[in-house]
């Protein structure tokens, strides 16, 4: 066990994970945040807090992670290489294990060009893969980038996003195991709509032996209409939506197309279940958290394992 | 070379806007290369300004000179006679940032920049141009096929593609090549993917802008 987060703990015990999500709000109100991590309470092993996802300004992930510390839930606090350099990351992550954070998640971070301030200037001090070292250094040597010892070790889980999806599709797998030498602990992946390409990226990973030396959580977002799915379809970089989603969706009327989109979140998962090298699911149940539960209820995966 | 653009003319006219007097002072190095500020679009700025003021009733007077250079101050030295004697009331330079500051520093009168210096880059066909390189001082190309991560990676990644790369193009915009698409298939090329697994450490940026503006010197050269 490195850090013994919960999340660490259920992968460890080999019980199948289930990570969940929550983006902050647009502003400081503190019961949105309440009110959406009620949801996921009891049904999710850790969740993802987001950093100003898509580029545009929210709430930071750090304060709501704290909020979800207090509220007695588990974060995975996301940090991305876009706003902060290495002196303000070093800092945030020793801020972050201070106030109970365990478990982080190191990315690269959506382009600023896509938020809502696209003026922005950018920083990318770091890429991803580099973050990762900087966490393991901390955590392994409890020293910082620069080699000076730390006073007061900060230890986290090590987490990452990989994107099976994205191109060059034969270059996917070795990115993984580079993120497992740079030394990730775990990974969640982009969400999974093309199952066979999922699949054959897997049967890939598997044969390098990466799924021993990471927990792999497939990315699971529940399409909540036809018009999601089509906006996922086109205009999310790096996401492969089949038409077999989108014929789905249009087969049904409107008033039943969230029914149908959780019911195809539900086959998802099973069907991932039985996928070699998979440990668990990344449920991504965007702007629709209070759907979480009957997801993971039909999914068989609840209730959650407990783990001390 | 250094790649720049002119600026939209009505931004132009307004920095003129008050003078009657001007001195336009193309260059004939990088941006006369890049179709920006050399003797041509100087005569085509010049003629430009001097029919939209006749138009407004405030006719303008502009002086048309362009240097062999505007990063040397020798060159610079050549309009004096021109801005101290002639009683031009400004300046406007057709270079890349550093002419109008050289400007600036030698003469005692407002200077105004007509172009915006975009970047350091190259030609990809007539009319087109790039950016290749973000003057990090410390060039790193070899490890990675010759294609610079750090300008056309639109987030300068090091260690790979993001997710966001998609039918070989970057996520900023279909008009970008993804770079790290360029440096895959070039190390497979090279038949030195192997080099592509290994991680690639974190970067020293102090001898980018990072470190403070640069400076070069060259003791053997110095007088």
């Amino acid at each position: 066990m490195k850090v013994g987060s919960k999340l660490e703990k259920v992968l460890a015990a080999g019980h199948f994970a289930v990570t969940g999500e929550l983006g902050p709000p647009r502003g400081a109100d503190v019961e949105v945040i309440r009110k959406k991590a009620e949801h996921l309470r009891g049904i999710v092993d850790s969740i993802n807090v987001t950093d100003n996802q898509t580029s545009v300004v929210r709430m930071c992930s750090m304060a709501v992670c704290k909020l979800l510390v207090d509220m007695g839930l588990e974060p995975n606090l996301q940090m991305t290489c876009r706003d902060r350099n290495r002196i303000a990351i070093q800092s945030d992550l020793l801020g972050a294990y201070a106030l109970g954070i365990r478990n982080v998640l190191c990315l690269s971070g959506d382009h600023n060009k896509f938020g809502d301030h696209p003026q922005a200037k950018n920083v990318f001090d770091l890429d991803s893969m580099q973050l990762i070292q900087v966490v393991r250094k901390m955590r392994d040597e409890g020293k910082l980038l620069n080699g000076q010892e730390c006073e007061g070790k900060a230890s986290f889980f090590i987490g990452a996003a990989v994107n099976p999806f994205g191109d060059p599709f034969d270059f996917r797998p070795i990115r993984l195991a580079k993120k497992v030498a740079a030394g990730v602990d775990f990974v969640q992946t982009q969400c999974i709509y093309n199952m066979d390409k999922f699949k054959e990226y897997m049967r890939r990973v598997v044969d390098m032996g990466l799924a021993e030396k990471c927990y792999i959580l497939a990315g699971i977002t529940p399409l909540k209409s036809l018009g999601m799915a089509r906006y996922m379809a086109k205009s999310v970089p790096g996401l492969d939506v089949p038409d077999y989603y989108i014929k789905r969706l249009q087969g049904v009327p409107k008033d039943k197309q969230a029914e149908e989109g959780i019911k195809m979140a539900v086959e998802q998962i099973q069907e991932i279940r039985e996928i070699p090298g998979v440990a668990g699911i990344h449920l991504m149940a965007i702007e629709w958290e209070h759907k979480a539960k009957e997801i993971l209820e039909r999914a068989g995966l609840l209730p959650r394992p407990e783990v001390n | 070379m250094v790649v720049a653009e002119r600026k939209p003319i009505q931004e132009i006219m307004e920095m003129v806007a008050g003078y009657n007097k001007i001195l336009l002072v193309g260059c004939k190095g990088c941006v006369t290369v890049c179709c920006a500020g050399g003797t041509k679009e100087v005569g085509i700025l010049a003629s430009t300004l001097r029919i939209a003021r006749k138009k407004e009733g405030k006719p303008i007077e502009i002086v048309e000179r362009t240097l062999e250079r505007q990063c040397d101050p020798e060159y610079i030295e050549q309009v004096a006679d021109v801005v101290e004697r002639d009683g031009v009331e400004a300046v406007l330079s057709m270079a890349c940032s550093v002419g109008p500051q050289y400007m600036a520093k030698r003469y005692n009168i407002p200077v105004y920049p007509s172009l915006n210096t975009t970047f350091i880059g190259g030609s990809l066909e007539h009319g087109v141009w790039a950016e290749f390189c973000q003057a990090c001082g410390n060039c790193v190309i070899h490890h990675f096929g010759g294609i610079c991560p750090v300008s056309r990676c639109s987030k300068s990644l090091f260690n790979g593609p993001c997710g966001g790369s998609s039918k070989g193009k970057c996520e900023v915009s279909s008009e970008i090549d993804c770079a790290w698409q360029l440096i895959y298939d070039r190390m497979i090329a090279l038949g030195k993917l192997d080099e592509l697994t290994k991680v690639f450490p974190v970067k020293d940026w102090s001898t980018s802008r990072d470190g403070g503006p640069r400076k070069v010197v060259r003791e053997d050269m110095r007088l």
